[in-house]
């Protein structure tokens, strides 16, 4: 094995980094891939609770990088999923205890074990995020369909571009697919027009996100979910398969439409 | 609900951040921007002459790439110039 290292980034905050990581997470380890989630928030960590982690924690990644365990030590197996770990970030710390070295550090011990190793950016463009893509083979940089997420967004993807990484590809959360078509939304097609990088997903804005978070279940492992859909084809895509992107606003077809009015959600 | 049209918001959100991403990418400012045509145009009819309104510079973006468009039109020469 050789871990693909993967960096979920975004610059701005609360266009769900966090719960695209346990989602994507879930869904390949579903598939039978051993992942490792790490919480790079350092002081703000939240991965743990999300993914239903919080109360399983004993050493956590400063730990690591200052001597006081061993790096298996710090990886908490998933309640359902035993291919499926978290390191989780230290709490009382600041970013400064972390270092982009020490990233990488680890994401290689971690490299001979691992299928997938995903990593958790803090927002901003600091030292936390530097951290966070150090190490990363990939970054996948999430925006919601909102000048402010999509400016700060293209920040980063400059930055990505400067740095000569991998070039990321693009997570549009939170589509809303009714104000897409009442035209008070920007489309997905207008956030990769003005972004000009390749997209790998598309998540439409979903209740079942938030009972998910809720119940510290990611809804990657609802097979009803649409959002759960939309994240478990972006963990195809990771992998290399061809999935086709969801008719999420039903443009073409209507079958957006016509699954809404099935289940009796919109009139 | 509105009785009248009002402007799409997409539309204005995808035009405003059109300009901002170019702002922010090229680090040039709208009133940098106006100083760096001003300039130009002043460069280019020191040597030839310009018909001054149908004058168009901007920056476009080709994906992620910012180039500087300069459209500026010519006055055909009557007469030779003096010296």
């Amino acid at each position: 094995m050789t871990a693909q290292v993967v960096t979920i980034s975004s610059g701005k905050g609360g266009v769900g980094k966090t719960t695209a990581v346990a989602n994507i997470a879930v869904a390949l380890a579903m598939d039978g891939d051993k992942v490792v989630c790490i919480d790079g928030d350092i002081g703000l960590r939240n991965l743990d609770v999300v993914m239903g982690l919080e109360n399983r924690i004993v050493y956590d990644i400063v730990d690591v990088i200052e001597g006081r365990c061993k790096l298996r030590q710090a990886m908490i197996r998933d309640k359902h999923l035993p291919e499926l770990y978290l390191i989780p970030a230290a709490q009382t710390r600041d970013k400064n205890s972390v270092s982009p070295s020490d990233m990488k550090r680890i994401c290689e011990e971690l490299r001979s074990s691992t299928d997938f190793v995903l990593i958790d950016s803090p927002a901003g463009i600091e030292r936390g995020f530097r951290n966070a893509i150090a190490p990363a083979d990939r970054v996948l940089v999430i925006t919601n369909p909102e000048v402010s997420a999509v400016r700060d967004a293209d920040r980063v993807i400059g930055i990505l571009e400067a740095e000569e990484k991998h070039a990321p590809a693009l997570v549009i959360n939170r589509l809303n697919p009714d104000l897409v078509k009442q035209h008070d939304m920007l489309s997905a097609e207008d956030v990769l027009d003005l972004l000009g990088i390749q997209l790998i997903g598309i998540v439409p804005e979903d209740e079942t996100v938030i009972v998910g978070s809720n119940r510290g279940v990611p809804v990657s492992q609802d097979q009803k979910s649409r959002a759960g859909q939309a994240f478990r084809n972006i963990a195809h895509r990771l992998k290399g398969q061809e999935v086709p992107f969801l008719d999420v606003v039903g443009k073409q077809s209507g079958l957006w439409d016509r699954i809404q009015k099935m289940t009796g959600r919109r009139s | 609900m509105t009785w009248f049209k009002r402007k799409q918001s997409a539309d204005s959100a995808k035009e405003r951040l059109q300009l901002v991403l170019i702002h922010d990418r090229t680090d040039l400012s709208a009133g940098e921007l106006n100083a760096l045509k001003d300039e130009l145009l002043q460069v280019i009819s020191r040597h030839v002459d310009i018909d001054p309104d149908g004058v168009q510079i901007d920056v476009e973006h080709d994906g992620r790439a910012q180039r500087l468009v300069a459209d500026i039109p010519l006055r055909s020469v009557s007469r030779r110039r003096a010296g």
